[in-house]
């Protein structure tokens, strides 16, 4: 399957796109200059720090950086931020910085670039805290490319489970069962999704937030995928091998597991794929309410509540930067997921489904 | 009046659903540790008196289930409570869902004007450019977040100053003339409505070049080819009507989606709508109008699905037999 997937263009540049993102925010704490907790209060929406490689007498140089300096316009009547052009900060490969632990084990504070002491290289400016914008975007992209495919892990059982059942059984179980998933269905997902986030209990700690979010994701779309599983378990049911594996005295729950959902297979490779990116655009969106990730964690839906307010709109356009990335990464999941769903699924009868 | 029956039994099919939906919500928010009348004790303007009428409509000292019967009773009636900052529920809910209702509208009969052509379109002129692009165009669709896409239109609006931003109409709305106040609503309506217009057409393209392809691989089709009918009433004939008819499933999902959807979009753009009011209220934990927006929106969407297998029923003879 992945040589047909290389075979197509667009699909190749979505795998390969998809695995850059995964590595860079698997490196996050290397790659990122700054540790996710930098903030530096007095370096509010700096923008963003200007790279020079051509230095002042139109030579070649090391890249280089200036300092901001703040400074308080009285005829805007807000801060504004100049270069500072007395001391140049060149810009190093491989320095030390900020201490962090490598698989949350080795300590180690070696990052991939930095500037020389005393310099601040802000490649994406600072958000209100004056956090290093171009950092977060690492740590933001490790909850943000994560939640959807752990929702998924939760949410696949159990509509394979259910679905299976339901078509299985069929008769007074299916009905209830199947009542009960439309009526889930039957409240728009997103408000059901607000709802629940809104209720979670406040004061938690970040993880038990983040898992509760997974969760919660996870709730909105079993509902929809169990109806399809069942449907394709009520064509497979009367099929010879499960009518043998009945007379050899195997019990429902064996033949729905071992026998007929492995069936599915396909299906549910297709739904896993095309299903990512809707997570990941849910996930966003409840962080961008502030219903999600909370500050002071990253999250690219988050980091996008700031860019909102109007004077931001206006003139701090790098606070848009992780939309752009949400963008490129549902995208490639979007193109990949058809890809593999034109090689399994070619005639493409499954696809009404799954949108 | 055989058609007549099918649409009743159909109609009567709608009420379990809609009390589970009911029992679901209300469980849902009942069991969170809010204080339903949290909110309301905490605003000074509410009267004692209102609070005690507030407890006893919801038998708050009363087990669940009680509690449940309780509240569907007085919504059955029509009485949805009051928000926490006072007003009616009902009040509230009457002012916002035709906002709502009017983005949706609007959205779904421009997206099908356009979606149906566009999908027939690809279709036809499979694995040419112009397929391509549609399909690069359509991705690309889909993957923007909506309420990033709305942000970007807001920068677009602010600084050009084309487009005003937020609410429905302008603060001089009741003293224009009946075309000023029309231009006034379109004006305050294209942007949020092209946010969702987009992101529902990549859909609705796609599922429709998909259907078409499926019919024209089909043989009767291939039986018309083989007659030697002329292309183009194949399509427009023949292809068209087959391609159509799933489409009209999909009509209540979209209108559902659009729900969702504009819950974002209406609170980028300060729009009046049902989703930036359940928002607000969830933000706000104000429980009497979740609960009643839940039920509406739930409603609504029942309401979509109901409406698109009458169109079924009507349009496809194969139902029916």
């Amino acid at each position: 399957m992945i040589k047909e997937i290389w075979k197509d263009k667009f699909a190749r540049a979505a795998l390969l796109v998809l695995i850059t993102l995964y590595g860079l925010i698997f490196f996050a704490d290397f790659i990122a200059p700054y540790s996710k907790d930098y903030s530096n209060r007095a370096f509010a929406y700096v923008p963003p720090s200007k790279m020079y490689i051509i230095n002042e007498k139109g030579k070649l140089s090391f890249p280089y950086t200036y300092n901001y300096i703040r400074k308080y316009d009285p005829d805007l009547m807000q801060t504004i931020y100049k270069e500072d052009r007395s001391k140049k900060y060149f810009i190093r490969p491989l320095t030390l910085g900020a201490e962090y632990k490598i698989l949350g084990l080795i300590p180690c504070s070696l990052h991939l670039f930095g500037t020389e002491r005393g310099g601040n290289l802000y490649l994406l400016g600072t958000d209100i805290n004056g956090r290093d914008v171009f950092s977060r975007l690492f740590f933001g992209g490790q909850i943000s490319m994560t939640v959807g495919f752990l929702a998924l892990l939760i949410l696949f059982p159990i509509g394979l489970i259910y679905g299976g059942i339901s078509g299985y059984f069929g008769g007074k179980t299916d009905i209830i069962m199947m009542r009960f998933a439309e009526a889930i269905m039957a409240i728009p997902s997103f408000y059901l999704l607000i709802i629940l986030a809104a209720i979670l209990p406040t004061g938690m700690t970040s993880a038990m937030r983040f898992g509760l979010i997974v969760v919660i994701l996870a709730l909105i779309g079993w509902a929809g995928f169990a109806r399809v599983v069942r449907g394709m378990v009520l064509s497979i049911k009367n099929e010879d091998f499960v009518l043998a594996a009945k007379t050899i005295g195997a019990s429902p729950l064996r033949i729905i597991i071992k026998h007929i959902l492995p069936q599915t297979t396909s299906y549910v490779i297709i739904a896993m794929t095309l299903a990512v990116p809707s997570y990941i655009l849910s996930e966003s969106g409840l962080s961008f309410l502030g219903l999600g990730i909370q500050q002071p964690d990253a999250s690219w839906g988050n980091m996008l509540k700031e860019a909102q307010e109007f004077t931001n709109l206006l003139y701090r356009p790098w606070l848009l930067v992780p939309g752009g990335l949400i963008f490129i990464a549902v995208l490639s999941f979007n193109i990949l997921g058809d890809t593999i769903r034109d090689i399994l699924d070619p005639k493409g009868r499954k696809r009404e489904n799954l949108r | 009046m055989k058609i007549l029956g099918y649409i009743f039994k159909r109609i009567l099919q709608t009420i379990p659903l809609l009390i589970f939906v009911s029992i679901i919500s209300f469980f849902i928010i009942r069991l969170s540790p809010v204080d339903p009348l949290g909110e309301l004790r905490l605003n000074p303007s509410i009267s004692q008196e209102t609070l005690e009428k507030e407890q006893r409509r919801l038998g708050l000292d009363k087990p669940i289930y009680i509690q449940y019967f309780l509240w569907a009773k007085s919504f059955i009636k029509g009485d949805l409570g009051y928000t926490a900052a006072g007003e009616k529920v009902s009040v509230k809910l009457a002012e916002r869902i035709p906002n709502t209702l009017l983005l949706t509208l609007v959205v779904i009969f421009s997206t099908w004007l356009a979606g149906i052509p566009l999908g027939l379109l690809g279709a036809v002129k499979q694995k040419t450019y112009i397929d391509r692009l549609l399909t690069l165009f359509t991705s690309m669709g889909m993957a923007i977040p909506s309420f990033f896409f709305a942000i970007l239109l807001l920068t677009f609006a602010v600084k050009t100053g084309w487009f005003p931003v937020g609410g429905l109409t302008s603060y001089n709305f009741a003293e224009l003339s009946f075309w000023d106040k029309f231009f006034d609503i379109v004006k305050h309506l294209f942007l949020p409505a092209l946010v969702l217009f987009t992101i529902s057409l990549s859909g609705l393209q796609r599922q429709m070049r998909a259907n078409t392809l499926e019919v024209l691989d089909s043989d009767y089709i291939k039986y018309a080819r083989a007659k030697g009918i002329p292309e183009r009433k194949i399509i427009f004939k023949h292809a068209l009507r087959n391609a159509i008819n799933p489409m009209i499933t999909l009509l209540g999902f979209e209108f559902a989606g659009l729900l969702s959807g504009a819950a974002l979009t209406e609170y980028v753009f300060q729009y009046p709508g049902l989703g930036r009011l359940i928002l607000e209220a969830v933000m706000k934990s104000d429980i009497n109008l979740v609960m009643a927006s839940l039920m509406i929106g739930a409603f609504m969407l029942v309401l979509g699905n109901l409406i698109a297998d009458i169109l079924l029923i009507i349009t496809d003879p194969r139902i029916r037999a």
